[in-house]
Formats: structure tokens, C-alpha cells, sequence
């Protein structure tokens, strides 16, 4: 008797199948409490978008050969520091460009912000790409302590940088910037407005897809351009791609960067989706949330790619979004999602971990 | 030769550089901060008393080869889970303590069993995984705590569980309970039990030798008992009595005994040497007497005797009350890491940490030895969170645990441990330099920056700044390794 299962299992891996069946059973479970679907279903594409650039900054650092890179947090940092100088200068209200449109104005907005944010992280990714050339076959650790680091560090200067704005800086004579600054004046949901509309009780965040779809056709065709498949080799094989002449620590940097900057205009386009900037240790867990949705969509430390971050990011979002009111449900008040998401994203990390092979204890 | 010595002091230096470091930034940011040391130093001495054992518990794994033990999260969550319960069923005092105790071993031992099956899963990525598994514990754990306790398992008790029945609440109050149960044990009472103890093991290990027909050394063990039962008999002296029977020492009295026991030590050794060089011929003695070292520390001993009388140090020297018990168990500790090294079993694990192939080469079981080190420094962890939390005296349910791994990490490595190599000197080195840190930057922070939360930052940022030098320093070297070998070149490995 063949288990049918099996292969399934097998080709899908077993956390998958797993997760895949509690989205199922989450979609079941909240039209059996007769929750609006349509209204979660759009939640679901809104979070899709949103988180969807940070995960797809995995794509070019697991491709480039230094896996997964929890440290999307120095990119992060970079884009955080775009969004404040543009709403420190007032882009979005300069009446020249409110006169066009409101909605043009903050597009140019928080275009100038991921502009800032990717020079900014281009710079901090090369650096950042060096350091990794020297730590190779211990990525992840460093990455991991490199990228909490720079979240402390710039704990420090968010109190000390001489920002001035009223919308920045805490009211009452406060030392430092605000734990969460509010966007509703410069950029807040401008994707997502863009050419909104709304289906059978979905509202589709057309102008919030369009830019994620177009970041990743981006990196797909990046991907076959003839730097991209040399990155790819270099990444996948770094012996053989040496002896084809390829230049891996060349690679690795373009890699390094490429998700660096990824992750600079991923967290602008969280930000513009959520509302608010969150400083100080808001971003601190980002690189786990973006390395598990890769990972739920089918990555791993040496493979990842474009459909991976699609489908991952969905149902990872999925589950979040559909967690928490049907987690309402069974325990009102309760943070069982806050829980349940700990448990998920944590656990497939441990999952692909226990996967790489690091030599059997006879080696 | 003066060229030598001149290379050896920068090679100290070198090697020494994060200690030094942090050397400098302790006494710069003592010094800005503009606190008094009469402060500083009690405060310093109550986090050493605090946080020494678990940062001691990191060493074993790292002999193992198995890196900075992040899993040490999982056994303090043991030692939370177990003084749920303790405080749940009401147990109280020294008694209450130590039924803790013996409840969060087992727990702990299972864990550290599972933790260290899954570390074998991921050889060379222990690290990283550790830390995410602290975070997956960590979600496991609220699950316990918020639903289970109160939503399947039902307790009843209004101080502990939050109005609805289930959960726990954000803080339980120990104060009723165990808080300073370890802390305040009296010394007569550790007087009296070590005495019975070391009876006792005389009689065990003399009818031991007897059943086995070896040899009995009845000369030394008479003299031994003599020796306990003198100690024991001057506790009934009314002066040394009333000394005894506090339950804190003063660090100035402990400066005393430290250098009186110094002195009475060298006068000891002394007196063995020359009752054993004219018994026999000088060829047959078998520890060659010191003259140097030993005038050496007998001047030492006088000058740190001298010193007290420093109005300055003195001040400070009695502003300090050690817990006693606490300061006994971080020794032993220390005793148990170093002797665990003398056995079998600890040399094994040292084999398994410099090469899983020749140590499976040499017939040991690897997996079986990585998971060994795993129960104990889970264990020695769940014993020092149950330290930490008696003394602190309340439990933050969902908070306690979360940093336990970080800061104890940082401690171990300010004091110039490495992801390969952690000594007991290294450990308590760190936790000296760490926590005077931890202690003085937000003051110097307000008083520099003009805000506390600058200083708060800076120390976070310590922390991980710390780590992730160390783990990038560790890789680096690991990656330039192959390099330098092919030259023949092994300098790298003695660094």
C-alpha cells in the first residue's frame, strides 16, 4: 500500500504541505464563521504587496552564494533614512507639484525616497559585501549579528541626527525622532491607491502590484542578463565558476548589493503600505519574516527564485492576514496569530536549516 | 632578547585587544558618568552574583566545538515553566528552591537532549540555528503560558493566572516565595552541612576502598577528619558563631579572610616541606618549595590588607555584602568546568570540538558526545536563570528569558572568549567588564548626551556589536585558514 501522499510530501517537503493545509483550513474555518472573505481576501493581496519586495530580496543573495541574508536590515536602514529626508524637506506639499496632482506629488515623493534609499544602500551593500567575501561558509551567522547590530547602532543616531521637522521629532521638547512617524502627509498608501479598485467586495491594490510585479520582472531579467548568469554560476558553483573565468567575489558583491538595495525600497513600499515608518527596533525581525516567506514559497539556502518569493509571500501573508480574526474567534482578544506566526516563520527556518547538509557526525 | 619581549608585549596586547577595549571604555564611561564607586561597585557585585552561572554555562558547548550556545534561551524557559509551578503549588524558602531545583533539571535535561538532536541536524550552523530556535521556543513557550495553562490545563489562582482564567500574568511576584532563598542561606548553616558532607564522603570512600581491598591511607584520613572537625569546632566559639550566622559577608571581611587564608596557605606549604625534607632525602620531595612565589604572595597579601585601610576603598569595601551560597555555587561551577575537562568525558568532547573526523576516527561517539554537552549547559543554564530569578525576586513571565542568550553571550565575549575557545577566567573577566558597562552607560549617557536612552542604546548596541565582531572575526579566520595551511604556515591556528 503506497501512501498517496508520498510523493507530495516528498517533492513539496513536509512543512509545506503543512502550511498549505492550515491556509486551507484557515480559509475554511473563517467562512464557517461567516466572516467576509472578500474583505480578507483583500487584506491578503494588500500584505502581499507590501511584504513582497523584502522577500525578493533574498532572490540575488541566495543566487549570488551567500544564502539566505538575514542582514536585509542594513538595506532597510538605508530606505528608512530616504523616507526621513523626504518628509524632512516636505516633498509631497511643495505646492509646484500638488498644482499637477496630490496623488503625483507623493508618487514623486516616495519615488525620491527609494532614490535616496538606493544610493544610500548601494553604498552600505558594497561595504557590506565585502565583509562577506571574508566571512565565507558562515554567512548566515554573521549576517544575522551584522544586521542586529546595525539596528542598535542606528538606535543611537535616530536620537542624534539632526532632523528638525515637527511630523519627525517627538513634540514635547524630546530628545531624537518618534518610535513610529505617521506618512499621512507625505506618502501614506500611495501605491495602493493608485488605480484601486474594487471586484465582488475585493479591493485589488492595482498601483501596489503593478510596482511589486514590475520589481520582480526587474530581477528575472537581471537574472538572464549576461551578469546575472554569471552570478548564478558563481553562486551555484564558485569552483567551476572561477575556472570559467568568472570573477566570484565580484559577484557576490553585485549579489550583496542588488539584495541590499532590494531591501531599501522593499521597506519603503512596506511603509507607504502600512502608513507609518517604524524606527528604532520595528525592523529588527524583518530579515526573519523575509527569509521565511521565501522559504514557505519553496526556497532554500542554495535555490531561490522569483515563483518562490510569489507564492511564498502570499501564503505566509495569507496566514497572517486570516490568522488573526479567526484566531479571534476560537479566543477573543488573544494574540495566538502573534504566536502562531513565531511558531510558522521560525520554524521553517529551522527546517531549511536542519536541511543543509553539514557532514554526518562519521565524516 | 629585549627585542623578544618587546614583540611578546605587543603580541599581548594584540591578542588581549577586546578585553583592553572594553578595559578602556568601562573606566571612560565609569568616569563620565560621574557616579560614585561607592554605587558602582555594590551594584557590580549584586549582577556578578546575578548572571556568572549562566554565563558559565556557555563554556562546555563551547569546548564541544558546537559555538556560542544561543539554546541556553530554551533552559531558562525550563527553569520559568518550573517555578511556575513551584510558586503555583505555594512551595516557599530554601525548600521551595530547591524542589525548583529538581524540577527544572529534568525538564531542562529533555530539552537540551532535543536541542542537541537537532544541532546534529545542522552541523556548523549550530549558532544560527540556536538563535532561531530560541525564537521558535519562544513562540512555544507563549503558547504554553497565554493558552494552555488556564485553557486546557485548568489553575486555579488569581495572583498567578489573569482575570479571564487563562494565561498567566505579565509578572509573578517571588517575593513571598523564593526570592533570595539561595542568597540568604547562613554560612554556619553551609559550615555545618559541609562538614557533615565531607564526613561523610570520608566514610563512603575509606568502606569504598576497604570492599575493594585497596590500600587505606588511615594517616590522612584521620588527619582530614581532625582538620573538619577543628573547622566545625571553631564555629562553636560565640565570636566566630555570631560572624557566622549572617547571611551576607561583607566584601571587606571576605578581602580579610582572602588574604589571611593566603598566608596561612604559603605558612602551611611551608611547614609540609620541612617536615618533609627531614623526614627523607632531598631527592624524594616531591613538591620542590617556592621561596619567591611564596614571599610574593605573602606580600600581596599584605599589601591588598594594607590597602583596605584606604579611607576611599575602604568605603566601598563595606558597602558590599556578598551573598554567600550564590558566590559558592558560581565556584563550584568553575570547579565542575575544569574538572569535567580532566575526565573522559570532557577530553572527548575537547577531541570532538577540534575535529569531528579524528575524534570518529578515534572511536568516539561524536553525535552522542555534541548532545551530552547540549543536557549539560541547557541544565547549568535552567540553574543559573533560577539564580538570576531568586535573586531579582519577581519573574517577568513573557520578558525574562527573551535577552538571557544575548547578554550572557556578550559577557563571554568581552572577556576575550571566542566561538572556539571560553575559559572560567574569560567568563568572569566578561561579566565584570560587561555589567559595569550595563550599569554606568545610561548614566553616562544622560550626563554626556543629556539622555539615558543614548547610554541604553549604546549598551544594546555593545551587545551585538560584540557578537557579530566575533562571529565575522571567527569566520574570517576560518575562511583565511586553507590559505595559510597550503603555505605551511600555522600561525593562525596558535592565535
Amino acid at each position: 500500500m503506497r501512501n498517496p501522499l508520498k510523493p507530495l510530501v516528498e517533492k513539496f517537503g513536509l512543512p509545506r504541505v503543512i502550511i498549505v493545509s492550515f491556509f486551507l483550513f484557515l480559509i475554511a474555518a473563517a467562512g464557517m464563521f461567516h466572516m467576509n472573505l472578500m474583505q480578507l481576501l483583500s487584506d491578503c493581496l494588500r500584505r502581499w504587496g507590501m511584504y513582497g519586495i523584502l522577500a525578493l530580496a533574498m532572490v540575488p543573495a541566495v543566487q549570488c552564494g551567500i544564502g539566505l541574508n538575514f542582514g536585509i536590515s542594513m538595506g532597510i536602514v538605508g530606505g528608512l533614512l530616504g523616507g526621513l529626508i523626504v518628509i524632512q524637506f516636505r516633498v509631497a506639499e511643495m505646492p509646484s507639484l500638488v498644482a499637477v496632482h496630490p496623488l503625483f506629488a507623493m508618487w514623486v515623493a516616495v519615488l525620491l525616497a527609494i532614490v535616496i534609499g538606493v544610493v544610500l544602500a548601494t553604498g552600505i551593500g558594497y561595504l557590506y559585501g565585502l565583509l562577506l567575501n571574508r566571512v565565507k561558509g558562515s554567512e548566515m551567522t554573521v549576517t544575522t549579528y551584522v544586521g542586529f547590530s546595525i539596528i542598535a547602532f542606528m538606535n543611537m543616531m535616530w536620537m542624534l541626527l539632526p532632523f528638525t521637522d515637527g511630523e519627525l521629532i517627538w513634540p514635547n521638547a524630546g530628545k531624537g525622532l518618534r518610535n513610529t512617524i505617521s506618512l499621512a502627509a507625505s506618502f501614506s498608501n500611495v501605491m495602493n491607491k493608485t488605480l484601486a479598485f474594487t471586484v465582488a467586495g475585493v479591493t485589488v491594490p492595482t498601483g501596489l502590484l503593478l510596482f511589486f510585479f514590475l520589481m520582480c520582472f526587474l530581477v528575472w531579467l537581471f537574472m538572464r542578463s549576461k551578469t546575472g548568469m554569471a552570478m548564478g554560476a558563481a553562486g551555484a558553483n564558485p569552483m567551476f565558476a572561477t575556472a570559467a573565468g568568472i570573477n566570484v567575489n565580484k559577484m557576490r558583491i553585485i549579489g550583496t548589493v542588488l539584495s541590499t538595495v532590494l531591501a531599501a525600497v522593499g521597506i519603503l513600499v512596506y511603509a507607504q503600505g502600512f502608513g507609518f515608518i517604524q524606527l528604532y527596533n520595528g525592523p529588527m525581525m524583518m530579515g526573519f519574516t523575509s527569509v521565511a516567506a521565501v522559504l514557505i514559497g519553496g526556497a532554500s539556502p542554495k535555490k531561490a527564485r522569483i515563483t518562490h518569493v510569489l507564492i511564498g509571500t502570499f501564503l505566509f501573508q495569507g496566514i497572517m492576514a486570516l490568522g488573526l480574526p479567526v484566531a479571534n474567534q476560537f479566543i477573543p482578544e488573544s494574540n495566538l496569530s502573534e504566536v502562531a506566526r513565531l511558531i510558522i516563520s521560525n520554524g521553517i527556518i529551522i527546517y531549511a536549516l536542519s536541511q543543509v547538509k553539514g557532514g554526518s557526525g562519521r565524516e | 632578547m629585549n627585542k623578544k619581549s618587546k614583540i611578546n608585549m605587543w603580541d599581548f596586547l594584540f591578542q588581549n585587544k577586546v578585553v583592553l577595549m572594553f578595559l578602556v571604555l568601562c573606566i571612560g564611561a565609569t568616569i563620565a558618568s560621574k557616579q560614585p564607586l561607592t554605587f558602582v561597585i555594590p551594584e557590580l557585585f549584586t549582577r556578578i552574583a546575578r548572571n556568572s552561572f549562566i554565563v558559565l554555562s556557555l563554556i562546555i558547548p563551547v569546548i564541544a566545538g558546537m559555538g556560542l550556545n544561543f539554546g541556553i534561551v530554551i533552559g531558562a524557559m525550563a527553569a520559568q515553566v518550573a517555578i511556575f509551578f513551584t510558586t503555583y503549588w505555594g512551595l516557599t524558602g530554601f525548600g521551595g528552591f530547591a524542589a525548583t531545583v529538581a524540577l527544572s533539571t529534568p525538564i531542562a535535561v529533555f530539552f537540551g537532549f532535543l536541542v542537541g538532536k537537532l544541532f546534529n541536524y545542522m552541523k556548523g550552523n549550530e549558532m544560527i540555528g540556536g538563535l532561531v530556535l530560541g525564537y521558535f521556543a519562544e513562540g512555544l513557550y507563549q503558547l504554553l503560558f497565554l493558552f494552555i495553562f488556564g485553557g486546557v490545563i485548568k489553575l486555579n489562582n488569581s495572583d498567578l493566572m489573569i482575570v479571564t482564567g487563562v494565561g498567566v500574568k505579565n509578572t509573578i511576584d517571588l517575593k513571598d516565595t523564593v526570592k533570595y532563598a539561595l542568597d540568604t542561606v547562613p554560612m554556619l548553616t553551609i559550615v555545618e552541612v559541609g562538614f557533615y558532607l565531607i564526613l561523610i564522603g570520608l566514610v563512603c570512600s575509606t568502606a569504598f576502598k576497604m570492599v575493594k581491598k585497596q590500600e587505606v591511607d588511615v594517616k590522612a584520613t584521620v588527619i582530614k577528619a581532625a582538620a573538619a572537625v577543628v573547622v566545625y569546632g571553631l564555629t562553636f566559639i560565640k565570636p566566630v558563631e555570631r560572624f557566622l550566622s549572617a547571611d551576607r559577608l561583607l566584601l571587606l571581611s571576605a578581602v580579610e579572610l582572602g588574604c589571611l587564608v593566603t598566608v596561612l596557605w604559603q605558612a602551611f606549604l611551608f611547614v609540609r616541606w620541612k617536615a618533609q625534607s627531614r623526614r627523607a632525602d632531598e631527592d624524594s620531595v616531591s613538591e620542590p618549595f617556592n621561596t619567591q612565589k611564596a614571599i610574593a604572595y605573602v606580600v600581596l597579601a599584605a599589601v591588598v590588607y594594607g590597602l583596605t585601610y584606604v579611607p576611599a576603598l575602604y568605603n566601598v569595601l563595606i558597602a558590599v555584602r556578598l551573598p554567600v551560597m550564590t558566590y559558592l555555587c558560581i565556584g563550584a561551577l568553575c570547579g565542575f568546568n575544569n574538572i569535567l575537562m580532566k575526565t573522559r568525558l570532557g577530553q572527548n568532547m575537547r577531541t570532538v570540538g577540534q575535529s569531528r573526523t579524528v575524534a570518529n576516527a578515534a572511536g568516539i561517539n561524536v553525535d552522542k558526545t555534541r548532545v551530552i554537552a547540549m543536557i549539560f549547559s541547557t541544565v547549568l543554564a535552567s540553574w543559573g536563570q533560577l539564580i538570576f530569578l531568586q535573586n531579582v525576586g519577581t519573574l517577568s513571565t513573557y520578558g525574562a528569558h527573551t535577552q538571557v542568550g544575548q547578554f550572557a553571550i556578550a559577557a563571554l565575549l568581552v572577556g576575550g572568549a571566542s566561538v572556539q575557545n571560553a575559559t572560567n577566567k574569560q567568563a568572569l573577566l566578561g561579566i565584570v567588564l560587561f555589567h559595569t558597562l550595563f550599569i554606568v552607560s545610561p548614566l553616562a549617557g544622560k550626563e554626556l548626551f543629556g539622555d539615558p536612552a543614548i547610554g541604553e542604546y549604546f549598551r544594546v548596541f555593545v551587545s551585538y556589536g560584540v557578537i557579530a565582531m566575533s562571529l565575522a572575526m571567527h569566520a574570517w579566520k576560518k575562511a583565511a585558514k586553507p590559505k595559510l595551511e597550503s603555505d605551511g604556515d600555522g600561525s593562525a591556528e596558535a592565535a
